[in-house]
């Protein structure tokens, strides 16, 4: 069996910001991280590996220094790496990203595409979907647990208030939630195996069936008309009085706003 | 010169501090305050092959270098020194000297169970009567048919009772020299923890790092295979003060996390902390005291790391490794003193973890070669 | 991928049922909906995908919708990506909208990328805000501005930024929306709506997967996004046990009681009852956070609220730069006390 995961290298939001004067994020100044939906749905294809035997390749788009990530993922256990690059390809939103992932896939072999279901940094959750749109491949969203039955994958899926299971026939494109297990950690043999290997790199020429109207910025349909740091509605009063003070001002509160 | 870390040890030392947050630190104040050891902290670090970094992979182990393996005690001791110790004392002094005089046999019986770490190890050469002075040591090792014969006892045996495999000195032989002098000769053996006739004594009380387990091994008419002998016959000392070499390299890594998990609670304190309607930190004393702080452990790890490239590419790294070992646990003893004094009195309660690290602090210029011998190691080395 | 964008028309909102009954989104989408086709001076249509789903109709003509377009449809019975996409594709390519705006539920964020990517147009996830404006937002001598352009507002990088986008040459200009954000419309009794069925000539394909099991996980907390009080705990309270006192207090003034991340990554609350990016947005009435230092995440979650009250020990807490009301102390002596008193106050009234 191979599988395939698209991994992303983000920036970690919950260690806090940093913007630059004009506003924008500095992503340089920040930590990265591997996105922990990714990470969830690595260590479900290691699993898949571990029990079935697999083999496990590690797909990313960015920037050269996203090569860490695939490093990463191939510390912990993965078995290739391949790095899509290319200038021409920055400032893709959802359907460009898509798309050229989509054009990476059909260049490797695979039975079970996995992706995280989205990313820390933009929360869109979009890019698996239309991943397997593009490759004509059934989707299973949101994937609490995956196990493999012949040719096909019975998928436990997360709604809400319930969960599918679901069976497709391979291949077939799976979203994982990282709720769906504790990833494992890496091993320094690992991370000293994985410096010694190749990470192979796609630039724009090595994707497959993708139009140039469909990447980059220019093949994006969204566009970003503003951005700006979250205007905050601000702080009203705030007091340090003893307990039973505190009790007596809350009271007086919940009555002027007429609550009690 | 390159004073940069390249990408495999930035990478694993992310993995260390990764681990050593979420697994190792919850524990730490547990471990210190109940002296119990932490045995799933240790089935988890073997796991992910933190304990067999520095050995070959052929052997079980990690492939990895001892500058990552520092970088692990390292790390593992800024939440908790105990911990760190544990990782110490199995792989510089008993998984190192199998790997280095081990045979075949030895190495494939007993050091691929240890960089798996399926098992633990430990060593022996602390005696009552023998700690700094060898020569003191009396417990022997008679050959007696195809086994040797143990009596005796060893103290002060880090992962005492908690190890199954032990690299134990014990004296084979006295020579007299000309003048009628007595010489005790020594060699190393492997010893399995349920071998008749192999058991311990009491369970030592700590100052700190409590958590280790501690204890006095005892030898009764304990018959080891003379298979399990570790080296040469007679070979037991150079093969104790060489292990001591290494195991010097990893006490400094433990001393040098110590000072950096206090340093770095401290800054955060002197942040956060109010006197006088603003942070300690504004103040010109705080921001001086953690200046010579800060220094002084950049210094203490430049001191480890070099030791730990010199154990990688050197034959002999005696001088480097009782440089590090001695600065370090100066350092740590220091930065661990200034960082309780700067937490005031909430320092000295065990609400924060400063006292704790103060008084794990300690041991690192008392065992495994105190400052006093690292400095006659360093100066014996000037003056040959 | 460009498009003639004259020829769409209309602003369509998905009506998402599940089991037969409408989500409380499809109606705020209607709502939201009315007022973009005010400006547009245009229609709201409602899609509605299900099997034996006609009975709904009513319900969203009565919320405002002009239109109401009704797929029904065996195949349709329980949310599947495959059918779902292909008949809100259909619906799309035979109708044209300028609009389309789906909840920003489980189900839309799995339905949305797959529905956008088969009808070639951009999405934007999880929108905040929609409006009709200019695009680019100000002229740019040389460039083309175009008018009556959908704007999609959304939070990102963990709700530290805000960014507002347009979807310029491609139609419909699409966007899931997140729940609890938009208001629907009072209701009109006996209010009327253009009923169309229309059949998406369904086709069962590669793409199918095949439902073995449906579990329903036994509903154990009350629903955090419609109450209208909420007392929310932290990571200060100190344990799953001490969230006694919050639910005591919750009890007291009829509210709910939920919680900041922290408190789920520690294992003290389940995850439903979650607050924040990563859990729910919440517009309460009354919001306490007790415990609860702020992080920025949290924040994006509850800062909508109307009445925001914190009780934190540490002053420097960030949750004090949003809380109308804010109490610097020990939240053990405040809250029990606090709970003591409004049981009082409320005896007093009866």
């Amino acid at each position: 069996m191979k599988i395939v995961v698209c991994i992303k290298q983000v920036p970690d939001t919950k260690g806090g910001v940093v913007f630059n004067p004009d506003g924008t994020l500095n992503r340089g100044a920040m930590l990265t991280i591997m996105n922990p939906d990714d990470k969830a749905g690595l260590e479900a294809a290691l699993r898949l590996k571990d029990k079935y035997g697999a083999e496990v390749t590690v797909v990313t788009m960015g920037l050269p220094k996203a090569d860490e990530v695939l490093r990463e993922a191939m510390a912990m256990g993965a078995d290739k790496a391949v790095l899509i690059t290319d200038r021409v390809l920055g400032g893709a939103d959802t359907w460009a990203t898509s798309q050229t992932i989509a054009g990476a896939l059909r260049k490797l072999e695979y039975d079970l595409v996995i992706t995280g279901r989205q990313a820390i940094d933009g929360d869109t959750a979009q890019v698996g979907p239309q991943i397997s749109e593009h490759l004509d491949l059934p989707v299973i969203s949101y994937a609490q647990k995956i196990e493999i039955d012949g040719d096909s994958v019975v998928v436990e899926r997360q709604f809400d208030d319930r969960y599918h299971v679901l069976k497709a026939k391979m291949p077939v494109l799976i979203t994982a939630l990282s709720e769906l297990n504790e990833p494992r950690y890496m091993t320094p043999g690992g991370i000293f195996d994985a410096y010694d290997k190749e990470v192979t790199v796609f630039s724009r020429a090595d994707l497959v069936g993708v139009d140039d109207s469909n990447i980059g910025l220019k093949g994006s349909p969204t566009q970003i008309a503003k951005a700006s740091d979250k205007v905050r509605k601000g702080a009203g009063e705030q007091v340090n009085l003893g307990a039973s003070e505190s009790v007596d001002y809350i009271i007086g509160k919940l009555k002027e706003t007429h609550i009690i | 010169m390159d004073f940069t870390l390249d990408k495999k040890h930035e990478m694993a030392r992310s993995l260390f501090r990764e681990f050593a947050e979420k697994e190792v630190k919850p524990l730490a104040v547990e471990v210190d305050e109940t002296e119990i050891f932490p045995r799933e902290t240790v089935t988890k670090m073997a796991k992910y092959g933190f304990l067999g970094i520095p050995v070959a992979k052929e052997f079980g182990g990690q492939g990895a270098d001892p500058l990552a393996y520092v970088m692990c005690v390292e790390e593992i001791s800024k939440v908790c020194a105990t911990t760190g110790v544990i990782v110490s004392a199995h792989t510089s002094l008993c998984a190192d000297p199998i790997a280095m005089y081990g045979t075949p046999e030895q190495k494939e019986k007993y050091l691929v169970p240890l960089a798996k770490g399926e098992k633990l190890g430990a060593f022996a050469l602390t005696e009552p009567n023998a700690g700094t002075d060898a020569q003191g040591a009396v417990t022997k090792a008679v050959l007696d048919g195809d086994e040797y014969v143990l009596n005796g006892s060893k103290i002060f045996i880090t992962n005492g009772k908690e190890a199954d495999i032990y690299v134990v000195i014990a004296c084979t032989e006295i020579k007299v020299d000309a003048k009628g002098r007595q010489k005790k000769i020594f060699s190393a053996f492997i010893v399995e923890k349920d071998t008749p006739g192999f058991g311990f004594g009491t369970k030592e009380k700590k100052m700190g790092i409590r958590g280790s387990s501690t204890y006095e091994l005892i030898f009764t008419d304990c018959r080891v295979p003379k298979e399990n002998m570790l080296g040469p016959a007679g070979k037991g000392f150079g093969i104790a003060m060489h292990t001591l070499d290494g195991g010097r390299i990893g006490i400094a890594a433990q001393a040098l996390g110590i000072a950096e998990g206090a340093l770095e609670r401290t800054v955060a304190y002197v942040k956060e902390r109010k006197q006088f309607g603003r942070s300690i930190g504004a103040f010109q004393n705080t921001q001086f005291e953690l200046a010579n702080m800060a220094t002084k452990v950049k210094a203490a790890q430049m001191l480890v790391y070099r030791a730990a490239m010199a154990k990688a590419t050197q034959k002999t790294y005696s001088e480097e490794a009782a440089m590090a070992k001695l600065y370090a646990a100066e350092v740590a003893m220091e930065v661990t003193t200034k960082a309780v004094q700067l937490h005031g009195g909430y320092g000295y309660t065990r609400e924060y973890e400063i006292e704790r690290m103060m008084r794990d602090a300690k041991i690192t210029e008392v065992y495994e070669g105190t400052s006093e011998v690292q400095r006659m190691v360093i100066s014996g080395a000037l003056l040959k | 991928m460009r498009q003639n964008t004259e020829e769409y028309r209309g602003v369509f909102t998905f009506a998402q049922q599940v089991d037969g009954k409408l989500s409380g989104i499809s109606l705020e989408l209607i709502g939201k909906g009315k007022d973009l086709a005010a400006d547009l001076n245009t229609e709201v249509t409602a899609v509605l995908l299900g099997s034996d789903i006609k009975g709904l109709v009513e319900e969203l003509a009565e919320h405002g919708a002009d239109k109401i377009i009704v797929v029904d449809d065996p195949k349709l019975k329980e949310y599947r990506t495959e059918p779902y996409t292909q008949a809100l594709a259909a619906v799309i390519n035979e109708f044209k909208p300028e609009i389309f705006i789906i909840g920003a539920t489980a189900i839309g964020r799995d339905l949305g990328p797959r529905v956008s990517a088969r009808v070639g147009t951009g999405l934007t996830a999880d929108c905040t805000q929609l409006e009709i404006g200019d695009y680019p937002l100000v002229a740019i001598a040389g460039r083309e501005q175009k008018h009556n352009q959908l704007l999609m507002t959304r939070p990102a990088f963990g709700g530290n930024t805000i960014a507002t986008i347009a979807c310029p040459e491609n139609r419909p200009q699409m966007a899931t929306v997140r729940p609890g954000v938009m208001q629907k419309k009072e209701r009109v009794a006996g209010a009327k709506a253009q009923v169309i069925d229309f059949d998406a000539k369904l086709e069962e394909n590669s793409k199918y997967v095949e439902i073995l099991e449906i579990v329903k996980n036994a509903k154990t907390t009350e629903d955090i996004m419609a109450a209208k009080i909420l007392v929310s705990g932290g990571r200060g309270v100190g344990s799953a046990e001490n969230f006694k006192i919050l639910k005591d207090l919750a009890d007291a003034l009829h509210g709910t009681v939920s919680c900041s991340r922290a408190v789920v990554d520690a294992g003290w609350m389940s995850k439903d009852i979650q607050v924040g990016q990563t859990g729910k947005t919440v517009r309460p009435h009354l919001y306490f956070a007790i415990g609860i230092s702020g992080a920025i995440q949290h924040l994006a979650g509850m800062e909508e609220s109307d009445i925001i009250i914190a009780i934190n020990k540490d002053e420097n807490a960030p949750i004090f730069s949003v809380a109308d009301y804010g109490i610097v102390g020990d939240l053990n002596k405040i809250v029990p006390a606090l709970t003591e008193k409004i049981k009082a106050e409320l005896a007093k009234e009866d």
